[in-house]
């Protein structure tokens, strides 16, 4: 009897469920902390308005946001212009050196870009682009992830889809263009969202790159705030603002794209 | 006309290729080429060096701070990598449980600070473990009471950039995890449950087994990127002492940028180069080593 009462209330459930929603709270709370210290501080300093109206008016906040958004749009557009045009050649042309330029591709994946700080640093230097939008991009232009994905993708298209156009006479660039890229815009846009909260949120080299402060993306500016109490923590959640917006309008497709580029870092240690 | 053929294709790839391949040159073969030839120099930041041989070498042998960095790193990846990948597993079976809205909300709840940014994640972890009113400002005490600030602490720091850590960025491993358990078809399930199996015995003998390539999946791409940490460790590690605080790419950056000695730097960047590489090449073979068998 007593046993027949116990199964029924699934005590082991109720279990796994308490643990979940304890889980869920603890996962929440830093984030919920940093809302709530921000908008209604204890003390005489307080409220939301005082808080980031100070963040928005009395510091560079909207020039951060346009170098961040300048930067990371920057290596967005180039990461996938260069990759998607590579990832198809890769895929459908016999050309020589392909082997290797896929080896040196999946080799870069592993090696930590970070490593190279020194050396980039040197190149930008003597290019004489730091602190300019564009040292800021250059270096972050080496992300294997994009191009693998293309390749992937423009394998898994049938091959008659280009022979076709191959016989009525249209060169690959054409091909490309007209119908393989169009055929994967969904990966283009997954890609897109992937690479550009990947610069927004890249630190090391914009640091690097940068020392003026009206240059500064808003992910180093922020950091060096984090000092200045409470209005500093508010700056920081300003600059996680745009691409959690972002990751809540585009839910499914930044999920997806994650998973694809762990699947793709998958692709290199199998092949 | 093979050849012929030949030529038609490389010249079609050509246009291409060539801004990818020259974007790789300039950026990627060019400074890694350039990173070994200067580990043999003593080069300053914005001057070419002589010369040296493998001075730099037999230097990084002695340096203590190299040791150090070192063993820092090593030490936050046995902090961060299994206890992490383990915790994403945990996640994952918990989100998987749920239903509808509940699991969306879970899942957004584990993922959404895997987005922020670094100085979003660290401004809340100030915030948070402030000793003078945060909430987790009191959580470390020595024995007789005292607070201990972990940020200050030669012990603390670590296991606390490690908690950071792990809060930070489990999201991406939960969701590499929850593709892998929907993947195991639910058949599976139902007959452990016609037979009777506990909620355990599933685990053990259903969900584990064949889970586990997605799990050496996720352990090898921590350990990938745990080698070369910097960012919030670097932002954390504001008023830790040196020594126990300093990681890899943080003592490259120290040795180039803040004592202007590019030359070591190199010298350092190439052992990161080898440790990094090294951990692929020893993953790769015991993955081979589980195949042949």
């Amino acid at each position: 009897m007593n046993a027949v009462w116990l199964k029924r209330l699934d005590v082991g459930g109720m279990a796994v469920s308490v643990a979940t929603l304890v889980l869920i709270v603890v996962w929440a709370f830093p984030i919920f902390w940093a809302l709530l210290s921000t908008a209604a501080p204890a003390g005489a300093t307080g409220g939301f308005f005082r808080t980031y109206g100070y963040v928005l008016f009395e510091t560079d906040l909207g020039r951060w946001y346009l170098n961040s958004l300048v930067t990371s749009g920057g290596v967005t557009a180039i990461v996938l212009a260069i990759s998607s045009a590579c990832g198809y050649a890769i895929s459908q042309i016999e050309f020589t050196g392909r082997k290797l330029l896929w080896i040196v591709i999946l080799g870069s994946f592993m090696i930590p870009v970070q490593a190279l700080i020194v050396n980039h640093f040197f190149l930008i230097y003597q290019w004489g682009l730091l602190n300019t939008w564009l040292g800021v991009i250059l270096p972050q232009l080496i992300a294997p992830i994009a191009v693998i994905v293309y390749k992937q993708f423009f394998d898994g298209i049938p091959k008659e889809y280009g022979e076709a156009a191959f016989l009525d006479g249209a060169k690959h660039w054409q091909i490309f263009l007209k119908i393989y890229l169009p055929m994967n815009w969904g990966v283009t846009l997954t890609l897109a969202i992937i690479v550009f909260i990947g610069a927004w949120n890249a630190f090391l080299w914009p640091f690097l790159a940068v020392t003026k402060p009206e240059l500064m993306n808003v992910t180093v500016s922020t950091a060096q705030l984090s000092s200045n109490g409470i209005s500093g923590v508010a700056a920081a959640i300003m600059a996680g603002l745009p691409v959690t917006i972002m990751y809540l309008l585009f839910q499914r497709r930044v999920t997806d794209a994650v998973t694809m580029s762990a699947g793709g870092n998958d692709e290199q240690r199998y092949n | 006309m093979d050849r012929q053929q030949n030529r038609k294709e490389n010249l079609a790839a050509l246009p291409l290729v060539v801004p990818f391949v020259l974007v790789y040159l300039a950026l990627f073969i060019y400074p890694s080429l350039q990173m070994l030839a200067i580990s043999f120099t003593d080069g300053a930041l914005t001057k070419t060096g002589e010369w040296v041989g493998l001075e730099n070498y037999g230097k990084l042998f002695r340096d203590r701070n190299f040791r150090a960095a070192l063993l820092n790193t090593l030490y936050l990846v046995a902090l961060t990598v299994v206890p992490g990948t383990l915790i994403a597993l945990g996640l994952a079976l918990v989100v998987k449980r749920l239903r509808g809205y509940w699991q969306a909300i879970a899942l957004s709840v584990f993922f959404v600070p895997y987005i922020l940014p670094v100085s979003t994640a660290t401004s809340i972890a100030w915030l948070l473990t402030n000793t003078a009113n945060g909430p987790l400002g009191g959580l470390v005490q020595s024995a007789n009471g005292t607070v201990i600030p972990v940020w200050r602490s030669a012990s603390w720091f670590m296991p606390a950039v490690a908690v950071l850590t792990i809060w930070w960025t489990v999201g991406f491993s939960v969701l590499i995890f929850l593709a892998g358990l929907r993947a195991i078809p639910t058949e599976l399930y139902e007959a452990a449950q016609i037979d009777g199996a506990s909620r355990w015995v599933e685990f053990r003998k259903l969900t584990w087994p064949l889970i586990w390539p997605i799990t050496v999946l996720v352990l090898t791409i921590q350990l990938i990127l745990q080698i070369r940490v910097f960012d919030q460790v670097y932002l954390m590690a504001a008023q830790a002492p040196n020594r126990s605080s300093t990681v890899l790419v943080h003592y490259i950056y120290s040795v180039a940028f803040q004592r202007n000695q590019a030359g070591y730097a190199s010298t350092v960047a190439v052992a990161l180069f080898v440790v990094g590489a090294s951990v692929v090449v020893l993953q790769y073979q015991l993955l081979r080593l589980r195949r042949a068998k």
